[in-house]
């Protein structure tokens, strides 16, 4: 085996993904004859994994809360720990748990669903039937993700501030109401460009994006997947892994764009 | 039937490798209009690689794969998608898409590959899940559903779009006698009435004998032996006479 072989082996992977963001692209505009696929994907992807975004998302928030309020009430500032809560969850904490959790769930569910029908001859059936895999498999998955992925970061991000809050109270004796009213104020940073927050657009932007990674990464491994139940599991493995690394590059970029000026 | 001047199906001296195995070497064989050629061979020697070259699933390494005359690996991916649209390809599993229902499964190539209203897809659908004789199955799911009549769906999705050619991968594998009759002699009933050409990969004699109007031994990559059935099957080849005498018929 050549020393550059995984190198290889990468860049492949990568320009296979490219390509597929290319052919969804190419697609979209068969995004509403799909309006049922894409409603199904929604609530297999964001439906079954609310749950699991509440109670991350509050122990996120809690744990920010108490982690900055510790050391600020050492100097006397823990009156502040309401900017910071609502802030990192809006900016990072929310979009990028979120993306998490639906890389570990929907990523892979993706790639194992994808993976399976390619190891059981379904996806070479679909060729053979000249029916477009990219139109039927890739696409509604990966508008669901760019649409899911946001909706969920919004739960994410105000279970985690409503949790922050709580120990706030009872942990570092700010009361809920001076708490809400800072974590409020700070998200009220007009953007230049829209009327909205910059913290909360960005925010969700990234989680646009991250939902699109999450689903491309997963469909891609799995339209790869060979060999069986190996295969699958490899696929699947790969589809987590590659994901949360290409969310967590994506997300210093994206972060560098908006904030850095 | 291999000079046959105008052949619907043609393999010429065909080699495919995978790795350093030579599956396939220096492969020949042809299929006439109207005529079903029925393959057989040890397990491993490339009967269903063979399948795969004809629908264009595959690519072989050198010689000439062509269907009515069209080389497969130099067609354009529209052209083979128009060839492929006449074609019709039985998986040895059925390849059913699990998480549509058989009705769902049959309908498929038309819903993506037509502009035919619901009512007319509904019509074509149940006029081919009642040529395979499972009028009653639409809202089944493959899960729901035995082998056999697996093999079923396959088929009548395989025929939704009335193919002049049809490919069949083992339609007995896995199948009990009983069931796999009843498969053979559907078979030889959709080859009286839609005249189709096939290509079919099977062990079964069974099957070979109600199905084929001529048979090919292949080993070692090429074809040893070819035959009408009556004369492959009482053939006094010593090779072919060890090989039948361990068929499950």
């Amino acid at each position: 085996m050549s020393l550059l072989s995984p190198v290889t082996s990468i860049a492949e992977g990568i320009g296979y993904q490219l390509e597929l963001l290319g052919s969804v692209a190419a697609r979209l505009h068969h995004v509403p004859g799909r309006a049922r696929l894409v409603a199904d994907q929604v609530y297999q992807s964001a439906l079954q994994t609310v749950h699991v975004v509440l109670v991350v998302g509050l122990f996120i928030g809690m744990i920010v809360a108490l982690q900055t309020g510790i050391e600020l009430a050492r100097i006397g500032q823990q009156d502040q720990i309401g900017t910071i809560v609502s802030l990192s969850m809006a900016r990072e904490m929310g979009p990028f748990i979120t993306a998490t959790i639906l890389a570990a769930t929907a990523g892979s569910s993706m790639a194992a669903e994808i993976g399976t029908m390619s190891v059981s001859d379904e996806l070479a059936a679909l060729e053979v039937l000249s029916v477009d895999r990219v139109k039927l498999l890739v696409l509604p998955r990966v508008v669901a993700l760019a649409i899911a992925a946001p909706l969920l970061t919004i739960l994410c991000d105000t279970i985690g501030i409503l949790g922050g809050g709580f120990v706030a109270q009872s942990q570092l004796n700010v009361s809920y109401q001076l708490y809400l009213d800072s974590a409020v104020e700070a998200l009220r940073d007009p953007a230049r460009i829209l009327p909205l927050p910059k913290d909360v657009y960005g925010g969700l932007f990234k989680a646009f994006v991250f939902g699109v990674i999450v689903a491309l990464i997963g469909c891609a491994a799995g339209l790869r997947a060979q060999g069986g139940a190996l295969g699958v599991g490899n696929a699947t493995r790969s589809a987590v892994r590659d994901a949360i690394i290409a969310i967590i590059i994506t997300n210093y970029f994206i972060t560098w764009a908006l904030y850095q000026s | 039937m291999s000079q046959s001047p105008d052949p619907v199906i043609e393999l010429r001296d065909v080699v495919k490798s995978f790795g350093p195995q030579r599956v396939l070497d220096g492969l020949s064989l042809a299929v006439p209009r109207g005529k079903c050629l029925a393959i057989m061979g040890p397990s491993g020697t490339g009967k269903s690689v063979i399948l795969r070259h004809v629908i264009g699933l595959i690519r072989a390494d050198s010689g000439l794969v062509a269907v009515e005359g069209r080389d497969v690996a130099k067609l354009s991916r529209k052209d083979l998608s128009a060839l492929r649209k006449r074609m019709g390809f039985l998986f040895q599993e059925g390849a059913l898409i699990n998480w549509l229902s058989v009705g769902e499964n049959v309908a498929l190539p038309l819903r993506e590959n037509t502009d035919l209203g619901d009512a007319e897809i509904r019509e074509r659908v149940q006029a081919k899940l009642e040529l395979v004789h499972i009028p009653d199955a639409w809202e089944k799911m493959p899960s729901q559903i035995s082998g056999g009549m697996k093999k079923r769906v396959g088929l009548a999705r395989a025929l939704i779009t009335d193919p002049e050619i049809v490919l069949y991968d083992e339609p007995n594998a896995g199948l009990d006698p009983e069931i796999s009759q009843s498969i053979n002699d559907l078979l030889r009933e959709l080859h009286e009435r839609l005249r189709v050409t096939a290509l079919l990969v099977e062990h079964r004699v069974r099957c070979i004998r109600t199905v084929a109007d001529e048979v090919v031994f292949i080993e070692k990559g090429r074809v040893q032996i070819q035959l009408p059935p009556h004369e492959f099957f009482h053939s006094d080849n010593p090779r072919l006479v060890q090989f039948l005498g361990t068929d499950p018929d």
